[in-house]
């Protein structure tokens, strides 16, 4: 009997009602912009696409595409081999991270008034316990999402906000991220920012803080999220699978929420 | 003095487009000296090494002592007009469409008596300066100017077919976000273009010098991405039917060889960019420009390629870049022959190393972007076909023509 148990608890609530399921993913375009690496320093290649055939002499029962990108390209996941920090951990690539782990609770913590007011807003543990205060302890193995409303700037300029003196956009406080690992015992850090980090983070004490410590404790990254302002601060299940790539860093991932109504 | 050039009016949208047409285009192998003479600009017959005998029309054997060593040599252009006449009937289709034609004998000084094409302020009796032009087929033609030409020569009507002068044309320059991008953007408003439109990509990096080409006026900027097919596209939807002279200045340099400090990545960029890019250029622009080319007198007529000198030969300190500079250069051989069929000229200038940052660490001579840009502009005004930028590109070009082994074993920085 197929809707018997929990799963059939399960499929009812999301084909019955109850369940709402919310895409968090960005569409992949050309104009997605990547993230920047100075120009000496290799690149991530862009999301390209070119047609194969559209039901035309290339090919006239179909339509399909040729695409090309980088593994870090549009709303990704980031594995723990990405970082030099978290090479040599066990299970640490996208075709070697035990499944189970792309299903996840997730805690959002609303950060767009501050991020409004300072593109170089940085998330401190402050911040993080006033939210727990209010919503609950964040539980173990969690997501913490960091919703800043980044995601709604259409244009990539202003999204991707460079100057001479790199980007400016938010993220975590390099204080943060150990107090999360240690304490809170969390699965990653998403947010809606190109990368994990804050635009400024190379300036840190440890550069790319959150890459750093996160993936050297075998965590994982779920950067340039879209739609976190339709999630509750708690109770939403994220599903994250990365293309299964042999020792993956990381891949575009069509990131589901899972949200009770 | 010579008509001035009337600006171009609203196209008729229900006017039927006059489609091109060739003038003549057989010669025979030794006239085809003639093309490579007219392709660089010079004047250059073939003279008797016997005798001394200059030689019109181009032939194997010297008219005057039958010596078979026909050296080309540049003569003096100079002559005097013994007759002139209007062409005012003609069966070929190309001059149907372009009567009357002015036509004229010339006593050269140097020898030779030729059939040329005239100016329009040429008078018979008078002194006159001769120019080897490449015509709309691609092949070279006698041209004669006064020796004083009067007011708005530059506007002869017969000269503007022989050339691809900017003045009242719409120009698309593909990359604003160089230096040299805004060079070329002032050398062709200097140049009279009737519109510039210039292209832009990766929009979160910001660029000097496209902020300063947001400033001039008459410049449209466009979002363009040579690597992004759609992008390509698009604009192709929008500017096709209005650019008549295509400017691509695409360039990624990036240190590297084959053998030496390979990366993929970078190659595969550089392809990307300096070929695929082209490709895609050509593949969306190209077959609207061919159809625009006898579109009145300020129709499609020009393709500019920036490339680099080490297209001709690697320079393996810029290895994997000066194959995909040669990868480009042979696209653009190609796209010569599709696009001559509409009259459209592919104008290939090979510039030696630019003075930016990533030739910071090569020697001098390196060349100013306004420089570079003056170059292509006035090629473009007198209608040649290849040119060399700078003496780097200048040595390469001699070095090759004299022995390519010798180059091939010094270029290397």
């Amino acid at each position: 009997m197929a809707n018997a148990g929990l799963l059939g608890e399960l499929m009812g609530g999301i084909v019955g009602g109850g369940i709402q399921v919310v895409d968090l993913t960005m569409t992949l375009q050309p104009d997605v912009p990547t993230i920047v690496m100075p120009p000496e320093l290799g690149q991530s290649w862009p999301f390209r696409m070119e047609e194969i055939s559209r039901y035309d002499h290339r090919g006239p029962f179909c339509y399909w595409n040729n695409l090309s990108c980088g593994e870090h390209t549009g709303t990704h996941f980031d594995a723990p081999i990405h970082w030099v920090s978290g090479k040599d951990l066990p299970e640490n690539a996208t075709d070697t991270i035990p499944v189970e782990k792309f299903l996840a609770h997730a805690c959002v913590i609303d950060c767009s008034q501050a991020a409004a007011a300072d593109p170089d807003y940085l998330l401190t543990q402050g911040d993080v316990e006033d939210w727990e205060a209010e919503h609950g302890i964040i539980p173990a193995r969690s997501w913490l999402l960091m919703r800043t409303d980044w995601s709604k700037k259409s244009d990539p300029a202003a999204y991707m906000n460079m100057d001479e003196e790199g980007a400016h956009t938010p993220g975590p406080h390099e204080d943060l991220i150990p107090w999360l690992i240690e304490e809170r015992d969390v699965i990653g850090f998403g947010c809606e920012a190109v990368g994990t980090d804050a635009g400024q983070a190379q300036h840190a004490n440890v550069p790319f803080p959150c890459h750093y410590h996160m993936h050297g404790n075998n965590r994982f990254g779920l950067p340039a999220l879209t739609n976190l302002d339709a999630l509750p601060p708690q109770g939403a299940v994220l599903i994250t699978p990365p293309l299964k790539i042999r020792q993956g860093s990381g891949s575009p991932t069509r990131v589901l929420a899972l949200v009770e109504t | 003095m010579t008509t001035p050039l009337q600006p171009p009016k609203k196209k008729d949208p229900v006017a039927r487009t006059r489609q091109p047409t060739q003038p003549p285009g057989n010669r025979s192998r030794e006239a085809q000296g003639l093309t490579a003479m007219a392709a660089v600009g010079r004047f250059a017959l073939q003279v008797c090494a016997e005798c001394g005998q200059v030689q019109y029309p181009p032939r194997q054997i010297c008219v005057q002592c039958l010596g078979d060593d026909l050296p080309w040599r540049d003569v003096d252009p100079a002559g005097f007009m013994l007759a002139e006449t209007k062409l005012h009937h003609a069966n070929d289709l190309y001059f149907r469409d372009r009567m009357p034609w002015r036509l004229g004998m010339v006593q050269m000084d140097a020898g030779p008596s030729v059939v040329a094409h005239i100016a329009e302020d040429c008078k018979q009796g008078e002194r006159v300066r001769l120019s080897l032009n490449l015509d709309r087929s691609g092949h070279a033609v006698m041209n004669a100017r006064p020796e004083n030409p009067g007011q708005n020569q530059e506007d002869d009507m017969q000269l503007r077919e022989l050339s691809t002068d900017p003045k009242d044309r719409r120009v698309l320059i593909v990359n604003g976000k160089t230096a040299l991008g805004l060079a070329l953007v002032k050398a062709f408003k200097g140049a009279g273009a009737r519109a510039i439109y210039v292209g832009h990509c990766e929009p979160w990096k910001a660029s000097p010098s496209l902020e300063e080409i947001k400033a001039i006026d008459g410049v449209t900027l466009f979002p363009l991405d040579v690597t992004d097919t759609d992008s390509v596209e698009k604009l192709a939807s929008v500017l096709g039917g209005k650019v008549e002279i295509m400017v691509n200045n695409s360039y990624h340099l990036r240190p590297g060889g084959a053998v030496d400090g390979l990366d993929m990545n970078i190659s595969r960029e550089e392809m990307d960019i300096h070929y695929f890019g082209l490709l895609r250029l050509a593949g969306n622009f190209g077959p609207v420009l061919r159809s625009r080319g006898a579109d009145g007198d300020h129709g499609a007529c020009g393709w500019v390629n920036i490339l680099s000198a080490y297209a001709q030969v690697n320079n393996p300190t810029f290895g994997t870049y000066s194959a995909s500079q040669a990868a480009a250069w042979s696209v653009a051989q190609c796209m010569r022959a599709e696009l001559s069929g509409g009259g459209v000229r592919v104008i290939n200038a090979f510039a030696g190393p630019l003075d930016d940052e990533w030739h910071q660490m090569v020697p001098p001579p390196k060349l100013e972007p306004d420089m570079v840009a003056g170059r292509i502009v006035a090629a473009l005004q007198k209608g040649l076909e290849d040119l060399a930028i700078g003496a780097v590109a200048e040595e390469i070009a001699e070095r090759l023509a004299e022995n390519p082994k010798e180059i091939e074993r010094e270029i290397k920085l």
